[in-house]
Order: structure tokens, then C-alpha cells, then sequence
């Protein structure tokens, strides 16, 4: 497999960027609640709360504490104090991002809040990573969340009605990740695993195939997952297998398979290393998630917890990091709008 | 003989309205509204009310039975008081599904907190 | 282009007109995503409907006994299966319940009196006024307005009708 030459300027193809001098994670926390502790990434996860409301009042303000405890957990891994940190990336699910505002308030870190629904992750690693090698930070975090209640509750239904769902409902994952991006000279080496790098991005387009089922959120979103990974291999002018594996955030079931298809027709199999985030976190048959979780907080969650460690332990050497998001508003679906989505990709690769 | 009825007739217009909500995607709260309207349509045209005595509760309880109590409270209220009927007849016949409705719950409010889903 | 399979993937892919392309996809999205069997679940909505039915009824014959009359136990009847059914939504019971039976605790009158419940005891949490006060009919409002708004449509055709001796 032919290595990407080094072009004089960083912009490559059409949407994508690969960077001369590839800013590093050196640190990375997860936080996740009761039902993703009991899936198969349960063991992984830095903190688990059995508590709902971890203590707090009311749903927005759990995830606002769970937003809170990734980001100082984050900070004690990489031995660095709030101040250190240039600036804050962050999103989530709520309305205006009130969980990511009342959650980062006490760091007093410069913020950028970002919305991008379930391709925060994506999009605010994407960001840090060009803000890093760009000069313009020397650390950032790029953090997300989500939590089952407070986006039922903005998104579809109070949590006592009764209702069915269908099979292609995902379930909103509770949890938070955070990682610090920075200048590959702050990483730690001394414990001798690999040092984890962006070499790059490719950012996403709103894709909109005119899908108008909210309770399907797989197949809406499917189409800019698909859209944003061809534009990766037709811009860097690669084959699937140039990965490791291609991770997409909360495509489910459902939406795996309409990725596949999609991408088969235009020559791209990548049936063999395709992995999704909202398949790997819940167990299906156990924990009754239909199509699997989804959420900010899902592909943020498995990635610090269960990608970096492959990444880490040499398991996996490069991968395409893909989270994608629905852009709908409960507005938006009522005034009888589709669905648009957004992937973003992040090209994260073990040294 | 009229609990089988009532399971039976209750069971089929669930069943009916089940095959509506997984064929069709129409949310939870639209299939309430067609099953209120529908009722007090069939109840207009006075197919409702002999049906609901023979089923009893299984034409009753549902939510067409609740359309149909609307339509017959206008109904009345139009017979006994005339024009000012129309606006009074419906609210009247609904009073205790609604009050009660709204009383309770609010009371729950003060017992019960919102459960995570499992 | 048009001799593509309607529904098909290549439908989507290669179909250059924004339109047809969200067309097929549609179509090739209902025929790939797959759904719980409709039979078990009507099965399921039968049963669970048929036990509130069947309940319902009960408590309207305890009470013609202890004295009512047709319209007064039909009254209570309502209050009892409102009441009921906001006791077992506070206890956690009615969304399980609901999650089997679907339409089966949808089509009773418990169905409507969950939706009035479920909002009063999330919103809680926001306030009495801005919260409960203004929300508590988030999910039951269409049925109400829907419903008075219907009975009196035709309640100006009845009194219409009415006038020309017609009914």
C-alpha cells in the first residue's frame, strides 16, 4: 500500500486535509451511565454511573456533570490543569447546547461550541486538529455528549408515556467523551505504547436522500456517511484497504448495511473492516436496543474508550473515525421536513 | 357472555389500529385523533351508540367510544338548549375523562419523578 | 437511468435528478429495513386491549350493582380506568405494559390518560406554570381539541338538520 505523497499544500482533493505535522491525542477520558456499563464496552469506560441524574436535579443537568467529569478526567490522565488548555471544542444534543455551556462554565477555558448532533466528535477533533497544527493552540480539548433522557425528552417523548418503537429506533447513548489534542512534542512516551496522531481530515456536506422518518435514523443518516467516506478515497486516491477499519458513529444496523450497499455500487467494498459505534457499544439481544445506540455520546464514548485502545495496543495501525449526525429539529420534522445529515471524518493513525 | 364481548370487540379494535401503526408511520398522537374523530363520526351517523350497547365496554373504553360519548353530549345539549348546545355539549359529556385526566396526573406529579428507561 | 430497478441501490446512486434519487431511496429504505412481525404484534394489542376492555366492563357491572345506573357506572367507570392507569404510569408499570401491548394500552382510555400524566410528571422539573402548567397536554392537546372541535362540526349539521325537520 503506496503511502500519501507530501504535497505543498495541506488541502487535498476536494473536502479533505492531511497534515505535514500530524497533531497527537495524548489524552482521553469516557464517562458513561448504567446501561452502557453493562454492555460490552462496560469495562473500558473510565467512569460509570449507576445514577441517572448522577446526583443532579434534572436530566440537563446530569449531562452537564457527566460533561464536567470527562473533562477533568481527561485532565488528571494527561497530568494538566484547565489552564493549560488553549481552547474547548465542544457540542451536544440540548437545545442551544446548554449541557456543554453549564458543564465546561467552572474550567474557564475559551469555548467553541460546536453543533453537529451525532458527528460532534468528528467535527470537534476535526477542528482541534487543524487548530493545533494550524499554530493556533498548543492544546485543545475536543469533548461531546449525550443522554438517553434529555434527548428523548427535547427529541421525542416524556420517558413515562408508553409507547412502542420500531425496530430501526436507536437508543440514545448516556455518556461523554473527551480527548486533548496537541503538539505531538506534549505526548507521553514513556510507557512505550504507540503515540496516536490526526493525520487528517475530511469534512463533511450536508447529505439529504429526502428520508422523513424520524424513528429511522440510520437510514437518513447512511447517505452522508457514504458520501463523506467516497470523498476520503477519491481525495486521497486510495482503496478501502488503505484502513484498518472504518468506524462510522451511530449508523445501527440498519444504516450498516444501506452504507454497504451504497458504497458497493461505486466499487468500494468495505464490508471487511467496517465497524460501527452504536453496534459495539449495546449487546442487542440482552439489552433490547433494536437497531443500537446513537447519540454524541456514542461514537465519542467508544472512541476513547475502545478505539484508542487498539489504536494504542499496535491492534489496529489506521483508521477513518466517521461519526455522522441528523440535523433535524422536532420543528423541522413537524413542519414536514427530511432528514439532512452530516459525516465527518477524522483519519487517526498509530505511531 | 359480555366480558367475552368486551374482550373480544376491545381486542379487535386494538388489533386494527396496531396494523395502522406499524404500516403506516403515523405517530402515536395522530392515531388518537382519528380514533376520537372516527368515533364521533360513527356516532353522528347513529351506528356508534346501538354498537356500544351491545359491546359494552369493548365499544366503550376505546377512544372511539370517547369520540361517540362527544358527539352524543352535543347532540343532547342541542335538543335541550338549542344553538348554545353545540358549543356546550361536548366539553359537558367529556368532563369526567378530562378533569379526571388532568387532576390526577397533576396530583401524580407530587408523588411520582420521571424513570430513566432501561 | 429509467430502466434501473425502482428501489433499487443503483436507483440511488446513479440516478442524477435529486428528486427520483430521494424517490428510490426512499423506497429501497422500506424494503431494507427490517420490522417486528406485524402478526405477533397485533396479537399482542388483541390480547392487551381486550384485558383493559374487559376490565373496564367489570368495574361498570360492580357498579350498576352497588346502585348506579347505566350512565352514572359508565362515569365512574372512566374515572377508575383514568385513575388506574396514572397509578401504574407513576409506578413505572403502564410503559412496560406499553411497550407489549402497543396499540393494545394506546386505544383505551388509559392511553389518554398516560399521555396526560407522563408530561405532568416530566415537566415537573421546570416549574409548576411553565413547566406542568404549560406542557401537561404536550402529547393529549391534538386529542381534545381534535375531538370538541369534530362533536361540534357536526353538532351544526345535527342542529341544522334540526331546523329544516329533516332529523
Amino acid at each position: 500500500m503506496s503511502e500519501i505523497e507530501i504535497r505543498k499544500s495541506k488541502m487535498v482533493g476536494k473536502q479533505s486535509i492531511i497534515f505535514h505535522n500530524p497533531p497527537c491525542i495524548i489524552a482521553a477520558s469516557s464517562v458513561a451511565g448504567k446501561k452502557e456499563g453493562e454492555g460490552p464496552l462496560g469495562p473500558l469506560f473510565d467512569i460509570i454511573f449507576e445514577d441517572p441524574l448522577v446526583g443532579k436535579d434534572s436530566w440537563e443537568e446530569a449531562e452537564s456533570k457527566l460533561i464536567t467529569d470527562a473533562a477533568a478526567k481527561v485532565l488528571q490522565k494527561a497530568g494538566l490543569k484547565s489552564k493549560d488548555i488553549r481552547y474547548l471544542i465542544g457540542g451536544d444534543l440540548l437545545g442551544q447546547l446548554i449541557a456543554t455551556s453549564f458543564g465546561v462554565e467552572d474550567l474557564e477555558i475559551p469555548l467553541i461550541g460546536i453543533y453537529g448532533a451525532c458527528s460532534t466528535m468528528g467535527e470537534a477533533m476535526s477542528l482541534g486538529a487543524m487548530m493545533v497544527e494550524g499554530g493556533f493552540a498548543d492544546r485543545v480539548i475536543a469533548l461531546t455528549s449525550s443522554h438517553f433522557a434529555g434527548a428523548e425528552k427535547q427529541f421525542r417523548m416524556p420517558l413515562d408515556y408508553g409507547n412502542q418503537r420500531p425496530y430501526s429506533a436507536t437508543w440514545t447513548v448516556t455518556g461523554s467523551g473527551a480527548v486533548i489534542i496537541a503538539d505531538r512534542k506534549y505526548a507521553n512516551r514513556s510507557n512505550g505504547e504507540a503515540l496516536i496522531l490526526i493525520k487528517g481530515v475530511t469534512t463533511g456536506k450536508i447529505v439529504d436522500y429526502g428520508l422523513k422518518d424520524s424513528m429511522n435514523m440510520g437510514a437518513a443518516m447512511a447517505p452522508a456517511a457514504y458520501e463523506t467516506i467516497k470523498q476520503n478515497f477519491e481525495d486521497l486516491n486510495i482503496k478501502p484497504e488503505y484502513y484498518d477499519k472504518i468506524i462510522t458513529g451511530d449508523l445501527g444496523y440498519v444504516g450498516k448495511n444501506i452504507l454497504l450497499d451504497l458504497l458497493k455500487e461505486n466499487g468500494y467494498d468495505i464490508s471487511g473492516n467496517h465497524m460501527d459505534c452504536g453496534i459495539e457499544i449495546f449487546d442487542k439481544d440482552s439489552q433490547d436496543t433494536h437497531a443500537g445506540g446513537s447519540g454524541c455520546g456514542c461514537s465519542a464514548v467508544t472512541f476513547t474508550s475502545f478505539i484508542l485502545k487498539q489504536l494504542r495496543e499496535g491492534i489496529w495501525k489506521r483508521v477513518l473515525f466517521v461519526p455522522t449526525g441528523a440535523l433535524l429539529s422536532t420543528v423541522s420534522f413537524n413542519e414536514g421536513n427530511s432528514v439532512p445529515a452530516i459525516a465527518h471524518a477524522v483519519i487517526v493513525e498509530a505511531e | 357472555m359480555e366480558y367475552l364481548k368486551a374482550f373480544l370487540v376491545g381486542g379487535a379494535i386494538c388489533g386494527v389500529v396496531q396494523i395502522l401503526l406499524d404500516k403506516t408511520k403515523l405517530m402515536p398522537g395522530r392515531v388518537m385523533v382519528i380514533l376520537v374523530c372516527t368515533g364521533a363520526v360513527l356516532g353522528a351517523f347513529g351506528i356508534y351508540e346501538p354498537f356500544a350497547k351491545w359491546a359494552g365496554a369493548g365499544a366503550g373504553v376505546p377512544l372511539t367510544g370517547f369520540g361517540s360519548v362527544l358527539f352524543k353530549g352535543v347532540k343532547d345539549a342541542v335538543d335541550k338548549e338549542g344553538f348554545i348546545g353545540i358549543f356546550k355539549g361536548g366539553f359537558t359529556s367529556s368532563s369526567v375523562g378530562i378533569s379526571s385526566a388532568l387532576i390526577i396526573s397533576y396530583i401524580a406529579s407530587w408523588f411520582f419523578k420521571a424513570k430513566m428507561k432501561s | 437511468m429509467s430502466n434501473e430497478k425502482k428501489g433499487s441501490v443503483s436507483g440511488v446512486v446513479r440516478e442524477p435528478d435529486k428528486k427520483k434519487r430521494n424517490e428510490n431511496y426512499n423506497q429501497y429504505v422500506k424494503q431494507v429495513t427490517p420490522t417486528f412481525s406485524i402478526w405477533k404484534n397485533c396479537l399482542k394489542a388483541f390480547i392487551i386491549g381486550g384485558i383493559i376492555c374487559t376490565i373496564g366492563q367489570f368495574f361498570i357491572n360492580y357498579y350498576m350493582y352497588i346502585g348506579a345506573d347505566a350512565e352514572m357506572a359508565k362515569s365512574y367507570n372512566t374515572l377508575t380506568l383514568v385513575f388506574l392507569s396514572i397509578l401504574l404510569t407513576g409506578l413505572g408499570i403502564y410503559q412496560k405494559l406499553a411497550k407489549f401491548g402497543g396499540a393494545g394500552t394506546l386505544v383505551p382510555i388509559t392511553g389518554f390518560a398516560n399521555s396526560v400524566a407522563a408530561p405532568a410528571v416530566e415537566y415537573k422539573k421546570e416549574g409548576q406554570v411553565f413547566g406542568i402548567g404549560c406542557k401537561i397536554f404536550t402529547i393529549a392537546g391534538p386529542v381534545i381539541l381534535y375531538g370538541i372541535f369534530t362533536s361540534w362540526l357536526l353538532g351544526i349539521i345535527y342542529y341544522i338538520l334540526k331546523q329544516y325537520a329533516v332529523v
